[in-house]
């Protein structure tokens, strides 16, 4: 399975980016084979639908759930057709590292 | 003549401006005709009594996806400038993000394959209403969540196209409702206050009129508080200055109440006919 989180940087040391189509990295971590991959947001600085832009990106992974503080309302309506699960979490001092481990120990 | 009153910042007393020039214009027997352009927040009836005469809803055109004729190929997504098609081509998915479309019509000629038409969606309400002295007061309103009221403001001013003096209430902001409001105007009345705030803004404001060429003078409002960097400005780049309105508590309080200074201090009113009179002089046509 594939999971996105947002990061505001590319280490496993940064903390998870609240922003979900504007934050400034994906990390798309695999949990079968334990590969990380941090990805610059492409969509970041677009004037509009940064949102539905990060989900079509995101999407492109064949991620199954995605992890970040907040998701918009057009961002919900489309994670949800396209049956990807969201996990929010409001906890802006949060290391993506951490979030990985959450993730292993459940 | 078209008479746009306009500032880059908020605040400054657009409205004031144009309401009062409207009252100062209806009392002289003038057929003048007030345009609210401020769709997102239209607020010149609040100083006016008039019978709603005319009302109608501003459609735009929001495309449909036949997904049975799509091939998925992006091409509509690819011309699309505000991501509001959403399509996986490998998943065969593909979505009208509605609420980010501006109806500009760029997918309908992208798609090769006739999937794509369009269906109308109320995005605002143009309102007409008459008032005193065979005047009119014609309102733009903008529905809540409406990416941008350019389509309703455009429908607002089309709806004064034949009157002989319009005054266009700009909204704020130097973007595409500004610039949508301007641009049908003979002349653009900007109204600022002497603050840097306001002086930075107004020179925004300046840098677009020059760009679409539009001639321009400056009211002060609120004058006495701030600093002197404006008059320097306005010196320095030759800028024709047309009215200072002091700060003034009972103008401030004329105002919230929804009065007009014109209408209870009459030499307020003479001050707005002035600038209109020069404004013609100087600027107005044998053809309007």
């Amino acid at each position: 399975m594939k999971i996105a989180i947002t990061s505001t940087g590319n280490s496993l040391e940064s903390n998870i980016d609240q922003r979900f189509g504007r934050c400034a990295y994906f990390v798309i971590y695999n949990t079968e084979n334990k590969a990380i991959e941090f990805i610059p947001n492409p969509n970041k600085d677009k004037e509009a639908g940064a949102g539905p832009a990060a989900v079509q990106f995101i999407a492109s992974y064949n991620v199954d759930k995605v992890i970040s503080g907040e998701i918009g309302a057009k961002v919900k309506s489309i994670l949800d057709s396209l049956k990807i699960q969201m996990i929010i979490i409001k906890e802006p001092e949060r290391k993506i590292k951490e979030i990985i481990d959450m993730l292993e120990n459940n | 003549m078209k008479l746009a009153i306009a500032s880059g910042k908020g605040g400054t007393g657009k409205t004031l401006v144009a309401t009062n020039l409207f009252y100062a214009l209806q009392q002289l027997n003038y057929q003048v005709v007030l345009v609210d352009c401020d769709a997102e927040a239209p607020n010149d009836m609040v100083f006016f009594k008039g019978e709603k005469i005319k009302y109608f809803y501003v459609h735009q055109e929001i495309p449909v996806i036949n997904e049975k004729k799509c091939k998925f190929c992006s091409k509509c997504h690819e011309y699309c400038n505000y991501n509001a098609i959403f399509i996986l081509p490998d998943l065969k998915v593909i979505k009208v993000i509605e609420d980010l479309c501006h109806g500009c019509g760029a997918c309908d000629v992208a798609c090769d394959f006739n999937a794509i038409s369009t269906k109308p969606v109320p995005i605002g309400s143009i309102t007409k209403y008459a008032i005193e002295n065979n005047t009119f007061i014609i309102e733009a309103s903008m529905n809540t969540g409406v990416f941008s009221p350019v389509p309703i403001i455009n429908a607002a001013i089309k709806e004064a196209k034949n009157e002989k003096i319009v005054i266009l209430d700009s909204p704020p902001g130097t973007s595409c409702p500004f610039i949508n409001t301007v641009a049908e105007a003979d002349f653009v009345v900007l109204v600022t206050e002497p603050t840097p705030f306001g002086l930075s803004d107004l020179k925004q404001s300046i840098d677009t009129l020059k760009i679409i060429d539009k001639p321009y003078g400056v009211v002060i409002n609120r004058s006495g508080i701030g600093d002197t960097e404006i008059y320097n400005y306005l010196k320095q780049e030759n800028i024709k200055l047309l009215l200072e309105i002091p700060f003034d508590k009972m103008i401030a309080f004329y105002y919230s109440n929804g009065e007009l200074i014109s209408q209870l201090e009459y030499q307020w009113a003479d001050k707005f006919v002035s600038m209109f009179n020069f404004i013609i002089d100087q600027y107005g046509n044998s053809n309007n």
